[in-house]
């Protein structure tokens, strides 16, 4: 869906967002992490976790051979376990994805937009999703500038963001803000809702190569934002916190801020997604030892 | 003047290289065979169990990836450092089990002498259990002991000191890591080893001493996929020992029951496995190599 706004009707509006009780936003992410979620509740939070992962590999080492290997684990994770969400890939690879992932449900992502740093000039980086989709990428994560949102061209981005979403016509839009880069929570509400005034079909928050990713406190206001923006425009997004997530209690510690803040509405992997690689060995294993009855280890899960 | 409260302190876990308490949160007093309390220790729980098999596998890889004569040279530092304090260790081993002063020294002197003995075998063990094998073929083969993994060790519970350093010394020598369950009625000892390691030069996580229950926390131990050997020498409990062989079996470990005497080569080989490597000889036989 586009967007109706124009950018500086949409970067006024951001600019007039109110500014964010940290102390207050830290406490209840806190508090939140401190719910114990156990047995057969356990079992199935586990189970929708797997079935959110959008499982990733964004290495110069990636090759077709660890491309395929990736979407067979997504495919089949273990025994009966569910399939992943999708496949995340650089452009390059989507091919080789889409390839192995074909008539299943599970979906190729693909970063672009000059990831992870999107510091190349706009057209290169509309070229670079159109490739991606025409190669056969289901969804698009997208790159926002930081350096244009830090330098205050908030209108900037907002086109860019629009562009790279006409650019990637049927599949869906992630954006990534980079929270690690944006620093302040303020800046996080701020780009939060430019980037779905401008169309985003998700927001996510980190590339996963800087070195702050994922944290509880702001992907809880990110998902406190969807839910605003839902009830001011009626349009539900989607949130992807992504890097640093590696256990299963941290993966479980985000189910429960989505339940709390956003319901049922967003308990899927429609809405909701982890962007992780290793979070998927972890939870595999914590499904085992609930299977078995003792614990598993690292040489019962495949070595990526 | 008044007479002065001992402080008494209360012993910690040793996992990972840092001394936590248990996650449980619980503790249980220790005393004396004359009934004198003489410290708390901490109780450790499953998830204890678990988070020292974690340190333990975590440093397992580095630990074997050591040379053979830095791992020599840790395990004789170790022996250093208990020399400095084996009045202490003396009187901790005589508190514990009642023993007179100059038996308890003794004890730990010995003990000492156990970790220079396997300091010396780091380098020394693979030649002897391993080798070249003659076979009929243009092949180079040979076969070399490697460390297991991660070896659990139940220890004896009336040999608080001598005993664990006989059981742990032969497991890290021969590059594994250990998790220990220490004498339930003597822990102290143990948890003080646990000290000393912190400051000698061993990679926190290759030894990971614990305090508790073995009938509460050796079963989750045994059945724990990420094990490879269990020590079974400290489980006075005949029905225990066999319940935890079963569920060692589950996940193939190597399991050393009670009551099995080995010399030092012994020991090593029990927490080794061979690798035999088949290397064509030809090429480098007609390269000129010396095959």
């Amino acid at each position: 869906m586009g967007s109706i706004l124009s950018g500086a009707e949409a970067a006024s509006l951001v600019r007039a967002l109110p500014g964010v009780d940290a102390v207050g936003l830290e406490a209840r992410a806190a508090g939140l992490a401190t719910r114990s979620v156990k047995a057969e509740s356990k079992a199935k939070a586990i189970d929708l976790a797997i079935s959110m992962i959008d499982l990733t590999t964004l290495e110069g080492a990636d090759t077709p051979g660890k491309v395929r290997s990736l979407a067979a684990k997504a495919l089949r994770p273990d025994g009966d376990a569910p399939s992943t969400a999708a496949v995340c890939v650089y452009p390059s690879m989507v091919s080789v994805a889409a390839e192995a992932l074909k008539g299943s449900a599970v979906k190729v992502a693909s970063v672009a937009t000059g990831f992870p740093a999107g510091q190349v000039p706009l057209d290169v980086r509309l070229a670079d999703t159109e490739a991606a989709v025409r190669a056969g990428a289901d969804e698009i994560d997208m790159v926002i500038s930081r350096g244009a949102f830090l330098a205050g061209d908030l209108e900037r981005v907002f086109h860019e963001i629009k562009a790279v979403k006409a650019a990637s016509g049927d599949a869906r839009l992630k954006v990534i803000l980079e929270t690690g880069e944006l620093v302040t929570y303020d800046d996080v509400r701020r780009a939060s809702w430019l980037a779905m005034y401008a169309g985003a079909d998700f927001i996510k928050t980190s590339t996963g190569k800087v070195g702050v990713n994922a944290t509880l406190p702001v992907t809880l206001l990110m998902l406190q934002a969807v839910r605003d923006y839902r009830a001011l425009t009626g349009v539900q997004v989607g949130v992807k916190p992504a890097g640093g997530i590696r256990g299963t209690k941290d993966a479980i510690k985000y189910l429960v801020c989505v339940n709390e803040v956003l319901g049922d509405d967003w308990l899927s992997s429609e809405w909701f997604r982890f962007g992780a690689s290793s979070l998927l060995n972890d939870l595999l294993m914590q499904r085992q030892k609930l299977k078995t009855g003792h614990y598993s280890g690292p040489d019962y899960v495949t070595v990526d | 003047m008044s007479d002065r409260l001992r402080v008494k302190k209360t012993y910690k876990l040793y996992v990972g290289g840092k001394f936590p308490r248990s996650e449980s949160g619980r503790s249980y007093p220790v005393s004396s065979p004359d009934g004198t309390e003489l410290a708390n220790a901490a109780l450790a729980s499953r998830k204890d169990g678990r988070d020292a098999v974690a340190a333990a596998r975590k440093a397992q890889r580095p630990w074997a990836g050591q040379t053979a004569y830095l791992r020599g040279q840790i395990l004789y530092r170790a022996a250093e450092m208990l020399e400095g304090r084996a009045g202490q260790f003396a009187e901790e081993v005589a508190e514990a089990t009642g023993a007179e002063p100059d038996a308890a020294l003794g004890t730990v002197e010995s003990a000492i002498d156990r970790l220079v003995h396997y300091a010396g075998w780091t380098d020394k063990y693979t030649s002897v259990l391993g080798g070249a094998n003659p076979v009929a073929g243009p092949y180079f083969n040979h076969t070399t002991p490697e460390p297991l993994g991660v070896i659990c060790v139940i220890a004896p519970q009336d040999d608080p000191f001598l005993g664990l350093i006989e059981a742990v010394a032969p497991a890290i020598a021969a590059g594994n890591t250990a998790v220990v369950l220490a004498s339930e009625t003597k822990p102290l000892p143990a948890l003080s080893f646990g000290e000393v390691l912190a400051t000698s030069d061993l990679p926190g996580g290759v030894v990971n001493v614990l305090s508790g229950r073995a009938a509460e926390i050796a079963p989750h131990l045994a059945a724990h996929a990420d094990v490879n050997g269990i020590d079974l020498s400290g489980v006075a409990d005949a029905e225990l020992a066999a319940s935890l062989e079963a569920a060692a079996a589950e996940t193939l470990k190597v399991v050393r029951r009670p009551g099995r005497q080995l010399d030092s080569l012994g020991l090593l080989r029990q927490w080794t496995e061979y690798k035999t490597v088949w290397h064509p000889a030809g090429m480098a036989a007609a390269a000129g190599g010396g095959y």
